[in-house]
């Protein structure tokens, strides 16, 4: 285990790089720390791979240094980092059996036979890989190749460190669940440090402990499920966290109010003179579960249309136009719909102003 | 259910069948009336039942023919199936090397068998060749294809080598470009050595191809005529003559249609019997894959 440090890392898959689109990695300057788990989480081509590809050695970074805990090892090649690292697709040593694909990463190392043994079968335990031990790995079927991937990448007991590359997704989604819950379990058992790249929202908050969200290459933000959902940095943060994602509207600012073309939302004074310094082209969100709707006109509401209305079960969403401008909000059961017109209330403590994409602080 | 209501189908087989019977089964069945008849001249024929067959099979040149046949083929791919290996896991994976490789091992297998064997009488004389004055030269030994068997028989196979290696080396290297980067990575990551990961990765990925070279280079071995034939005409005395050549030899140059009707039935099973061995190994790898 170990804790890994990345130093301005930047990386680029061209020869000479000379803009900054030509940067898969922008700059990267973070540390992971020992026995956390992480999901690394962000759109397809946001640069997740590129990442974790950099940490396991597989990648050298253009710029910038990886630290295991303090040692230097940006120019070790990955089977001198002892880190293990699992692929989207199960890699299989096919012609091996079960036990033998399970052992090869500890006999390449020179492990005694019995240490191996020892190892791999407890592995096996863990994943239910036991009543296949013996037969050939080719064989079996989609998820259970997989788990022997996540086998070998879990039977090493002194690794610094495993990574996971969206490694559920050939998986069906009961397993998905189950197999989740088991790394979850070996985490809080090892206290290894974990680091799961994915881009579904569902599967990185309900396995991290910490989400790390990738933009374009950048991580935009670090922080746990809740974090991410209360206080998005990032407009992106907003977008892609929840269910509809965050509302945004550009605005301009008036003392401590937000101007949106005709219809004006108060802001609390501590944000709002955040913005007032900030530079760039400014926006309010605000999650559509904390948008408030009356059917009545209320002082300081914001006149809207209701365009569509989802029940969604438990919940239904809303779907309003502000003039040309299309807003969602998130009603639970019980809570009266408007028909037609509604007014919208910005609660203060929930509506955000962003700077250029960030959040003004 | 009628299962007649369209035999207008069948017109559409017809040419095909009119074709397979020209091309095939006629032949095939008048190669089966041959064997069996001593043929003095046009309309002039004896039936002899299967006294052709008990000679040609009890002949040593026969017996001859065919041990020199499977020691040719068994050389063939224990070189050139290895070599070809060797060669696909040298080539470069990208940049301009990839298509001036390619290029350059495809060539010999662009050239007209018959010109093959030219190329290499040339190449081998001690005169003005480049290989034969080489080895003249520095090791005073005139190597002469004409006369020492030996000779003979590194000529033929260094022509056999030269020639088909290239498909086996495309073969394989097709097969090693097919398999996924992630399993590099992961015998990276696993800390497997450069064998191991020749051993477990792309030797089984390279299986199918590498089948299908084993398959392409016996049968066509096993078939080998135009190049020894232009090279050795199956000298010094018979020490290159193999199946085919000895076929030709009996049948054209003696004319000795009933015998050589009875060897080409006999060559044929021997083929037939080999491809039918090949074919369920190649089902029987098939079905390892999947199940």
């Amino acid at each position: 285990m170990a804790r890994i440090e990345l130093n301005e890392i930047a990386h680029s898959y061209l020869r000479n790089p000379q803009e900054e689109s030509d940067y898969a990695i922008k700059r990267i300057h973070n540390v992971w720390d020992e026995g956390g788990a992480y999901a690394l989480l962000g759109p397809s081509g946001c640069g997740k791979t590129t990442l974790l590809n950099i940490i396991s050695g597989l990648l050298t970074p253009t710029r910038g240094r990886v630290l295991y805990n303090g040692t230097d090892v940006t120019m070790l090649p990955p089977e001198k980092r002892n880190i293990a690292q699992v692929f989207q697709f199960p890699v299989l040593y096919d012609t091996m059996t079960v036990f033998n694909n399970l052992a090869f990463p500890l006999r390449n190392r020179g492990i005694p036979e019995d240490e191996v043994k020892k190892r791999a079968l407890e592995v096996a335990e863990i994943l239910d890989l036991t009543p296949f031990l013996n037969q050939r790995a080719a064989g079996l079927a989609a998820d259970a190749k997989q788990k022997i991937s996540l086998g070998r990448g879990l039977v090493r007991s002194d690794v610094a460190a495993i990574l996971f590359d969206e490694p559920l997704t050939v998986i069906d989604p009961h397993l998905k669940w189950h197999l989740r819950r088991k790394l979850k379990e070996i985490h809080e058992q090892l206290k290894l440090t974990l680091i799961y790249v994915t881009h579904d929202q569902m599967e990185a908050l309900t396995f991290a402990d910490k989400v790390v969200v990738m933009y374009e290459g950048e991580i935009v933000q670090i922080g746990t499920p809740q974090d991410l959902f209360e206080n998005p940095e990032h407009t992106f943060v907003g977008y892609f966290i929840g269910s509809p994602g965050m509302n945004f509207l550009a605005c301009t600012l008036d003392g401590n109010v937000a101007r949106i073309d005709g219809a004006r939302i108060p802001l609390d004074k501590k944000t709002a003179a955040l913005g007032r310094k900030a530079r760039g082209k400014l926006e309010v969100g605000i999650r559509p579960i904390h948008l408030e709707l009356s059917s009545k006109q209320i002082q300081s509401g914001v006149p809207a249309h209701v365009k569509a209305v989802e029940d969604q079960g438990s919940y239904k969403i809303v779907t309003l136009t502000l003039d040309d401008k299309i807003l969602r909000a998130k009603l639970f059961e019980g809570k009266a719909v408007p028909e037609n017109k509604a007014w919208l209330v910005f609660p203060p403590q929930w509506t955000r102003l962003f700077a250029d994409g960030r959040l003004v602080k | 259910m009628n299962k007649w209501g369209n035999n207008k189908a069948w017109f559409l087989v017809a040419p095909v069948i009119v074709i397979v019977a020209f091309s095939a089964i006629i032949p095939l069945m008048t190669v089966v009336n041959y064997s069996v008849q001593e043929i003095f001249g046009p309309g002039q024929s004896l039936f002899v039942g299967t006294e052709w067959f008990k000679e040609v099979l009890g002949s040593y040149r026969l017996h001859d023919a065919l041990w020199r046949q499977f020691l040719f083929s068994g050389l063939v791919l224990l070189i050139e199936i290895p070599l070809g290996i060797l060669i696909a896991l040298a080539m470069p994976k990208r940049g301009w090397g990839v298509s001036a490789s390619l290029v350059t091992l495809a060539l010999p297998l662009l050239i007209p068998w018959n010109t093959i064997g030219t190329i290499w009488i040339i190449f081998t004389r001690p005169d003005i060749g480049l290989f034969g004055k080489t080895i003249h030269t520095l090791t005073g030994v005139i190597f002469d294809h004409t006369a020492r068997p030996l000779d003979a028989w590194i000529t033929v196979m260094l022509m056999e080598v030269w020639h088909w290696t290239p498909l086996v080396a495309l073969l394989a290297y097709a097969g090693l470009r097919a398999i996924p980067e992630a399993y590099y990575q992961a015998a990276k990551i696993d800390g497997a050595s450069a064998w191991s990961t020749f051993f477990y990765i792309q030797l089984p990925k390279m299986r199918g191809v590498l089948t299908i070279a084993v398959l392409l280079r016996f049968m066509d071995s096993f078939l080998i005529y135009a190049e020894p034939f232009v090279l050795t005409g199956g000298g010094p005395g018979n020490s290159t003559t193999f199946l085919s050549i000895y076929l030709v030899k009996i049948a054209l140059l003696q004319f000795d249609l009933g015998k050589g009707g009875a060897f080409s039935l006999i060559y044929f099973s021997i083929v037939l019997l080999f491809s039918y061995i090949f074919y369920q190994v190649l089902l029987r790898v098939g079905k390892g894959e999947k199940a």
